[in-house]
Parts: structure tokens; sequence; C-alpha cells
């Protein structure tokens, strides 16, 4: 009998790529396709749809052809998303009625002043922002003409990328994963349904929304006798690809920015820091396991400011060079608030600030002190996850670019005192989501089958001494108030 | 324009273009009239001089200027951290399917030094150890970086090649023809040449031009890595250098 596979699909926000996994978890074929990001007016991002979906069809033909296998040799697809952003279609023709609003788009963040932020916190897990699905939908709803009395007789549909890709993949049935549907603003966190209270205040008739299923189970067909069985979001996969299955679990992705997830088990943890209580994963019918997730706002984004607006570097990677050439920070701090102070700060309006310069540092210090935000950032995430969750984090689970930096790696398990791992399989995103497919068609038993696959292909343990690590804690928490201080005018 | 036969036109001209820059920075208009090309030749040896690092474009003016790479000659090309993150997925692919622990180096000051380390993939108690030294006349990874490069040899023979096992090759002539060996069948092998037990595969990593900028093997127990005549074994010789070439095509062709 020929092996199989599993096809994990990542739709991400700029690129599309298509993943073949063998039972060990190990990459068979990779490909990739990006599409365009719209700009149409200041804060608004948009997606063709579409033309994501043509891109996804050709990935999926291509990563099979290129591993040299057909469709009966595909066990099981599993889809990880780019999160809260709306597509919505015609039900009749399959064809989007306006661009997809892409998570990033603030064009609504009018909307949500007459909005009662504490309620929705209570009922969603998420803080009041533009970010998720609601005020993006409401926005598409009074702005296309006769948009929204056909939403409310069931003639067009609305879904995240997940939703929009099962309904063309299995040619017309209508899906979510509690994972994203948890990143909608219309579930209760409690209840895992759509709630009545918030369809109300965001005015979305019911009948335009998917049935949310849990992750891992067979929504339906991609081709005959090939299932798709796995969806989640992109940073919950990644969590699920890290095998976070328990309680205090973390995983953190490093790119642009980073996204810490730390497993809280099969209850919600209500955070008081500002951090959002979001759905882990759900296997089946299986208990939900939910999540705390904090983001670092500016960290590789950082590194590329260096390179292309200081020129201080010619690479991203030439910042881990600069940096080694000196021992320390020489007293050197950079709070990178582009655009505001993230958790546990919630600072919108502080700005970036570099503090402790003397003629003594030199450009090797302020590198160091690029690479050290990052580690501090982290640790503030960390502090308040801990706080909230009531566990203590005993190792932090890595991925993404800056991962190759080996320095970056050392300081973050300084600054957090805990081993930094880096998994062997680096696609933890689409592995998450291969992973889910396996599970629920049986390609793999179960978590702990999957516990097997991963290998740490590096450790980094923390090194600094306590009072050091105080000090300069202490440091960094001042350079922080430098921030906050420095834009609020008297 | 003159052309003398057996010389290389397009070297000629990228030098042409090389000396214009080293006066002051120019538009591809500019430095096609200067020399008389036609603006399509002269876009084409900029481009080809950017990607090996001796010009760059302002992004802002469209001007070009000398690059880093040709001001660094003297110093050792590829940023060591650039290299690892190009290298990341690759190195972990060998770990999983060589079942081995993955190491890629490159020659710093006569000594290889460790530019990223994988882990054997059976979660036993490993630790990193990036930037560590290895001796280059006994490690496989030190040997491929010798064999293709003559300057370093003669620094390693100088400085004496200490014996570390009684394997070691201690003798130039013996380490000559165990390069030359290497150079010929692409790859490298060590066997309890440094440290009694162990073994190692390594093959070179390439730059555009062919220029070797680094090496990637595995090292393991001699049972694992050798068959009971102590050669290396085929499977783990054709994941080494598959993993090489992979990384070599990804930094070649950007």
């Amino acid at each position: 009998m020929s092996e199989r596979y599993v096809l994990a699909i990542d739709q991400g926000t700029t690129s599309s790529r298509c993943i073949l996994f063998d039972r060990r978890a190990t990459v068979v074929s990779v490909v990739r396709g990006e599409h365009t990001q719209s700009y149409p007016r200041p804060g608004w991002v948009e997606h063709d749809a579409a033309r994501i979906w043509r891109d996804v069809q050709r990935l999926i033909k291509r990563a099979m052809r290129e591993a040299g296998i057909g469709p009966a040799q595909v066990a099981a697809i599993g889809i990880a998303n780019q999160r809260e952003t709306v597509v919505v279609w015609d039900k009749a023709s399959g064809t989007p009625v306006a661009p997809a609003i892409v998570w990033q788009d603030t064009r609504t963040s009018s909307m949500l002043d007459g909005l009662d932020g504490s309620f929705i916190r209570e009922r969603t897990g998420l803080p009041l922002a533009t970010y998720f699905s609601a005020t993006k939908v409401k926005w598409l709803l009074d702005n296309v003409a006769g948009l929204r009395s056909r939403a409310a007789r069931g003639e067009v549909l609305f879904g995240t990328m997940d939703s929009w890709l099962i309904w063309n993949l299995t040619g017309g049935k209508h899906l979510t994963d509690v994972t994203n549907a948890s990143r909608t603003m219309l579930m209760d966190l409690a209840t895992l349904s759509w709630d009545p209270d918030l369809l109300d205040i965001f005015d979305i008739p019911r009948a335009m929304l998917p049935e949310i299923r849990s992750s891992s189970e067979v929504y339906g067909e991609a081709f005959p006798g090939v299932p798709i069985a796995g969806v989640l979001g992109d940073q919950q996969a990644a969590l699920f690809g890290q095998t976070c299955f328990a309680p205090g679990d973390t995983k953190c992705t490093y790119g642009t920015g980073g996204f810490l997830l730390m497993n809280t088990g099969s209850a919600p943890v209500r955070s008081s820091h500002g951090l959002i209580t979001t759905v882990g994963y759900q296997i089946g019918s299986g208990e939900v396991a939910y999540a705390l997730e904090g983001s670092i706002a500016i960290a590789g984004s950082l590194v590329q400011w260096v390179r292309d607006g200081l020129g201080l570097i010619g690479t991203a990677s030439e910042i881990e060079t600069l940096a080694g050439t000196v021992g320390d920070n020489g007293g050197c701090y950079i709070v990178p608030a582009f655009s505001g102070l993230y958790a546990p700060y919630w600072e919108s309006e502080a700005r970036g600030v570099i503090v402790g310069l003397t003629s003594y540092i030199t450009k090797g210090h302020l590198a160091r002190a690029v690479l050290e935000a990052t580690g501090w950032q982290t640790r503030d995430v960390v502090d308040a996850m801990n706080a909230d969750s009531g566990l203590a984090l005993t190792a932090l689970n890595v991925d993404g670019g800056m991962t190759a930096d080996n320095l970056l790696m050392q300081i973050i398990a300084d600054f957090l005192d805990v081993p930094v791992v880096r998994p062997m399989v680096a696609e933890t995103v689409s592995v998450g989501a291969a992973y889910a497919a396996g599970l629920a068609v049986g390609y793999w038993s179960d978590l702990r089958d999957l516990q097997h696959n991963r290998h740490s292909a590096g450790r980094w343990r923390p090194g600094m001494d306590a009072d050091r690590r105080a000090f300069e804690h202490a440091n960094w928490k001042r350079a922080v108030e430098s921030a906050v201080f420095f834009s609020r005018r008297p | 324009m003159s052309h003398v036969p057996g010389l290389i036109q397009s070297i000629e001209r990228s030098s042409a273009v090389l000396r214009l820059l080293a006066a002051g920075r120019l538009r591809v208009k500019e430095i096609a009239d200067a020399l008389d090309l036609p603006k399509s030749t002269a876009h084409s040896i900029l481009r080809t001089l950017e990607h090996v690092g001796f010009v760059e474009q302002d992004t802002r003016t469209a001007r070009y200027r000398l690059g880093r790479g040709l001001l660094e000659l003297g110093e050792d090309g590829l940023d060591l951290n650039e290299l690892r993150g190009r290298a990341l997925n690759w190195a972990d692919a060998l770990a999983a399917r060589g079942g081995e622990e993955v190491r890629i180096g490159a020659l710093r000051d006569g000594h290889v030094v460790v530019v990223h380390h994988v882990f054997r993939p059976d979660d036993s108690v490993q630790s990193l150890d990036t930037g560590h030294l290895l001796p280059p006349h006994a490690t496989a990874l030190g040997k491929v970086l010798l064999a293709y490069n003559a300057p370093a040899v003669e620094v390693a023979v100088r400085a004496g090649l200490e014996a570390y096992t009684r394997r070691t090759l201690t003798l130039p002539r013996d380490l000559a023809r165990s390069l030359t060996e290497t150079r010929e069948r692409g790859w490298s092998l060590s066997v309890e040449e440094w440290e009694a037990g162990r073994a190692g595969i390594a093959a070179p990593v390439r730059s555009f031009g062919g220029l070797v900028v680094g090496a990637i093997g595995v090292s393991g127990p001699v049972e694992r890595l050798c068959d009971t005549r102590r050669q290396a074994r085929p499977a783990l010789v054709e994941h080494v250098t598959a993993t090489a070439r992979a990384i070599t095509r990804d930094l070649a062709g950007s």
C-alpha cells in the first residue's frame, strides 16, 4: 500500500501555502503563493477572496504534484487561516459581494464609541477593537446596497477565511470552527454558540452565519474520499502544532510582531491585564481547551526599522552580528511603542523612546537593545499570563522567523528565567492544521501520538543571575514609563 | 567597441562600471551613456553586480553606488547569522530525516565556528554549541571547508596538525589526500579523527559563483554513521549532500 499524507492549507495574511506532511510530521512538499494587499484608503486593508480561493486550488494541485502523489494518497486536509478577516458572498453564485476586509483594517474604529466594552468582553473574552470580525460585517451590511435585507433572507453568507475555503472546497457547506468563531466577537465564549445579544448589538442577521463546529472533525469532502477534517485559526494552529496540550503550555510565534498563547485548560480565564481570552482548540465532541493570548506589537518590525529606517544593517540577520559586537546594552533601552503599548500597559498614545544614551553607546549597543526589547515585551506578556491564569510558565515554545536569532533566544531565556525551546517542525501553523485533520480521520491516534512527533531542535537555558535580571527588568520598566510620560502632554 | 579576443567582455564592462561608480553615484542611464552601452546591457551588469554585493542601489534616488561587498572584499563574506537564517529549515529537515544532530560551520581565524546546531531528534539531553570552535583538520565540517580553501590549509598546517585521537590526520600529506578525496566526491568523512567513537559527514554550502561559504553536516556514533567497513552510509551522505545543495540554491539564487 502506498504511503498516505495529510495536506495542510495555511491561508495567511500575505500568502497561502500548502504543505504535505507524512506520519512523522516531516514536510514532504511545500508550495506557496503570495497575494496582493489592497489599501484603497488610509486604514483600509482588503483581500480578493476569489483570488485567494483560486490560489489555494492551484497550490493544492502543485503540492500533490511536487510530492508525486494523487488525491487518493491524501488522508485528510487541514486548514489554518488568517483570523477575523471577513468574507461575505452570494449563496447562489458563490461570488464575494465585496472585497474581504482584513483583520488589520481600521475603517470601523468610529463604530466602537457607542459600544459597551465591558459587556462585550464578558461575553466574548475580547477587548473592544476593530481587529475582530463583528464591526467589519456590520460595515458591509451598512455600506453595500441591499445587503442587509439579502442577508436576512439568507441569500448572502458571512464567513472568516476558513468558512470561505470550506464552502468552496466542499461545494457549499457553510461551517466554521470554534477557534475562528471565537474571534468574530459574535460568539458566547461560555456556550460556544452565536449570541443573540451580540447579533442584536451589531445588527447582524443570524441567517448569514456559518454553523460552529469543533476544530477536528469531518466537515465534508474536498475530493471524493478526501475529507476536510481540521480547522484552526493560525495562532491556535501554532499552539496545537507546538503540542501545547496541557494547561500552562505556552508558545510564542515571532514574526513582525509576536503572538503568545497559553493553554489554560477547560475553563476560560478572564484576564485582568487586558489579555484576550480565546478558544485554543476543541477535538470533536471533546472538552474545549481555552487559551490566553497576548501580542507583542513590535518584534521583527523593529529589526526591519533598524535596517530600512536607520540603515545600520543590510539584512535582518545582521542585527545579531551587530549585537554580538558588545557584551551588554551599555545602559541603553529601546521601547518600540511605534503605535502605542499593548498588554499589559494599554497606552495607545505612547510613542517609542530610546533612553540611557551616552557617548559610550555604539550601534552594537543599540542592536542589543533592539533584541532586548523583544525579550522584555515577551516577559511583560508572560508575567500578565502567569498572574491571570495562576499557572507558572515552565518553558516557552518558540517558532517563527526570528528563532534563527540565537542571541535573541538566549536573551528571552535569560529574561523569562525559563528554557526556550525550538521544535524541529518549524512549520507549526501548518503542522497544527495537519494534526487536527489527521486526528479526526485516525491518521494519528491521539494527542500522545502527536507528542511523539515532537522533538526539540534547540533549547536555550537561562543563564543570567537573578540580581542582574531584576536590575535590567527595573530599568526596562522605567524606560516604559518614559515612553508613557513622553506622550502625555501637560 | 574594441575587444581583445580570449578575454571576457562582460567582465571588462563590469570593471568599467565599478570604476565609474568609484567616482560617484550614477543612474543606469548615465552609466549606459558613459560606456556607450545599451541601457538594457548596463542594467543587466548592474543587477549582477548588485546580486554579488559589489554595487547597491539607493531606493530613494535610484542611483547606484559601490556596495559593501566590495568594501569588505578582504573579510569573510556572508554574515554567519544570515547563513543560519537561510539554512534553518533545511537543517531541521536534515536532522529529522537523518536522525542525527546537525551542525553548520564556517571558517573564521583558523577555526571552524559552529554557526548553527540542531539537536538529534530523540529528545535526549543535549546542549546547543553554537559559537563553539572546532579544529578544521580533524572534523568533517572542517575538512570540507579546507578542501575549497588552499590558504586556510596552509594556515592549519603551519599552526600544527594537533593529534586528538590516534586517527587524527597529523601529516600534511595525509590531510592533502583526504582533502583531494573530499573535493572529488563532494563530501567529507571523519571517523574518530577528533573524538573516539564518533564520526561526521559534511558537504559544502556555496554562494554565487560557487564560492564555498560554509559546510553542513551530521555527526554521531561511528556505528550509526558508518557501515562495518567504516564507510559512510550512502543514505546519510545523500541526505547531507541534498541538504547542502538546497541551501546553496537558496543562497545563490537570491
